[in-house]
């Protein structure tokens, strides 16, 4: 699929500003859960990682590809369930009221 | 995966690959939003967690994915590795542990790039925005992998926490990521020489190393989220030499919320984003305080006599600082402070933005440890209430109580907002020594006269009042 180089940096430019408007307005008692949150979905690049791994090409190129999926998954599921674990504290205050 | 499906399905298979990317994306905002509440900050995140499913899933169908054996593999390593992270970590040690994944994330996407130039067997098959995106994805994600782990390092004590520097050092790292930028263009220009890529890597790994540790430990949190930003720009660029649209789209996201979060973070230190990288905050004042002067006096307390202070006060309010996460104290303070309560004594919790080794972690601590949410105040609330509190336990905490931030115009940490504790009747520190903290400068509310200091480790000098509360 061919797609236009000012298409990508047009979708580029508004997700940035999207992720500015999100979170704006973020009590402190969640920065570091947001943080943690964030550093999981920027492990996104396990998709780009897996493209690379599973295509044809150069072997050299498909065992980085390997080395990135490796690196990505810690991550992404590290990243998702130690916040997870931040959370799930507020949660239970909520549920006590 | 796309092998097994009839033609027909094939056909619009990448439209229709497109359209489930838009939905992760969709999940990915939606969870962040959500995640802005703390009634939904849970469900936030797993939202954001569906969308990540949701993407591999996907990808998977991808016609030019053929080969599983190496996905498999590294899915079921990686994720082991996560899991184990995930569940093993203190909650003391979440801060280091958000550094080694971001610096994960970060060698990630290098790879991504690295690799997409090393599958094709034909280097000239890229296009100038091709090269470009590979250039940019290498140096913002290694840097990113070199600077995680030395911020890790600091935090964890493997590597001092004071600011490391000499002079010309930012000059030096300024011009080598001018020249990286320069190389990458260059690179652009003509890939054949393939040194001009190794050379890229190394001064970018580099980079990562002397901008990192020049800068005090007492920063780190900055530039955790700093990094955590610079790791989604990285993703984003691993998404322009793929041209994935979810890559983009995910990595910009993150990169703009981690820039939102470094820029509310710099603001409870009262101080600009370039203040902190190139300020080197700490160097100068590396441990003048530490040795002590000689004509200052403390005053010292024992549980007992603390007991009966706090036993017959109307209203205490308890300062977190890091030391009561490294000693583990938060559930022996959750007792304590349920014993005063039920005396009638008014408990709160006064929650500095900078406590702790990032926004928020003494929230969370103490949220570990049931404390009612409504009772953690921030630093505007209970400020105004501190006049009219007759004790103030201060555990742990040091920086973000001292006086000097309003009075000594020529301290590091000259116009930081704090906790004006001095106002109250009486403070007492709990502290292991007279030691200066992070900030490295002494703090005159020790030798105050209102002020008493409670020597000893957090966790067994609250273990002795809790028992002493008995005895009232």
């Amino acid at each position: 699929m061919e797609v236009d180089l000012t298409l990508l940096l047009f979708i580029f430019a508004l997700a940035s500003f999207i992720g500015f408007e999100l979170i704006s307005k973020v009590p402190p008692t969640l920065h570091t859960p947001l943080m943690s949150g964030a550093n999981a979905i920027s492990g996104i690049t396990i998709v780009g990682a897996l493209i690379v791994a599973g295509s044809l090409g150069n072997p050299l190129g498909k065992w980085i590809g390997f080395a990135a999926i490796i690196l990505a998954t810690i991550n992404v599921v590290g990243g998702f369930m130690v916040t997870d674990r931040m959370l799930e504290m507020f949660k239970k205050k909520e549920d006590e009221k | 995966m796309s092998a097994f499906l009839p033609e027909t399905i094939l056909n619009w298979l990448p439209d229709a690959i497109q359209l489930f990317y838009l939905v992760a994306t969709g999940f990915f905002i939606r969870g962040v939003k959500l995640i802005n509440s703390p009634g939904t900050a849970r469900k936030g995140n797993q939202f954001a967690a569906i969308g990540m499913l949701i993407g591999v899933l996907v990808t998977l169908f991808d016609q030019d994915i053929v080969e599983f054996e190496l996905i498999v593999g590294g899915i079921v390593i990686g994720g082991l590795i996560g899991l184990l992270l995930a569940k093993k970590v203190q909650m003391t040690a979440m801060p280091e542990l958000v550094a080694v994944f971001n610096g994960f994330g970060g060698a990630a996407s290098a790879l991504v790039a690295w690799g997409e130039l090393a599958r094709n067997p034909d280097i000239l098959s890229f296009d100038t925005t091709g090269l470009v995106s590979i250039g940019l994805s290498v140096f913002i994600g290694a840097l990113t992998f070199t600077g995680s782990f030395i911020a890790f390092g600091k935090l964890s004590g493997f590597i001092s926490g004071n600011a490391i520097t000499f002079p010309g050092l930012n000059v030096i790292n300024i011009g080598a990521m001018i020249a990286t930028l320069g190389l990458i263009g260059y690179f652009a220009y003509d890939p054949t020489n393939p040194t001009l890529f190794w050379v890229i890597l190394g001064i970018s790994l580099l980079i990562g190393v002397t901008s990192v540790i020049p800068i005090g430990g007492a920063d780190m949190p900055v530039v955790i989220s700093l990094l955590n930003s610079y790791s989604g720009i990285a993703a984003a660029m691993a998404g322009f030499v793929l041209q994935n649209n979810l890559l983009i789209v995910s990595g910009a996201l993150v990169g703009a919320a981690g820039l939102i979060l470094t820029n509310i973070m710099c603001k409870a230190m009262n101080r600009s984003l370039v203040n902190v990288i190139f300020g080197s905050f700490g160097a100068a004042a590396g441990g003048p305080g530490a040795s002590g002067d000689g004509d200052k006096t403390v005053r010292e307390t024992s549980a007992e006599d603390l007991a009966i202070q706090v036993a017959y006060a109307s209203k205490v309010v308890i300062v977190p600082g890091y030391g009561l996460a490294v000693a583990q104290a938060q559930h022996i303070v959750k007792e304590v402070a349920t014993k005063l309560e039920s005396r009638g004594v008014q408990v709160k919790y006064g929650i500095h933005p900078v406590a702790g080794r990032m926004p928020g972690h003494m929230n969370v601590l103490l949220a570990e440890a049931d404390v009612p949410y409504d009772l953690l105040k921030d630093m505007d609330e209970i400020n105004p209430e501190f006049a009219t509190t007759d004790v103030v336990l201060i555990i742990g905490a040091n920086d973000v109580v001292n006086p000097l931030a309003k009075t000594d115009p020529t301290g590091p940490i000259y116009g930081m907002p704090i906790l004006n504790v001095e106002e109250a009747k009486r403070t007492i520190v709990f502290k292991r020594s007279l030691s200066v903290g992070y900030a490295g400068i002494d703090n005159p509310l020790f030798y105050a006269e209102k002020n008493q200091m409670f020597f000893g480790d957090a966790k067994k000098s609250l273990q002795a009042l809790n028992e002493a509360l008995n005895e009232v």
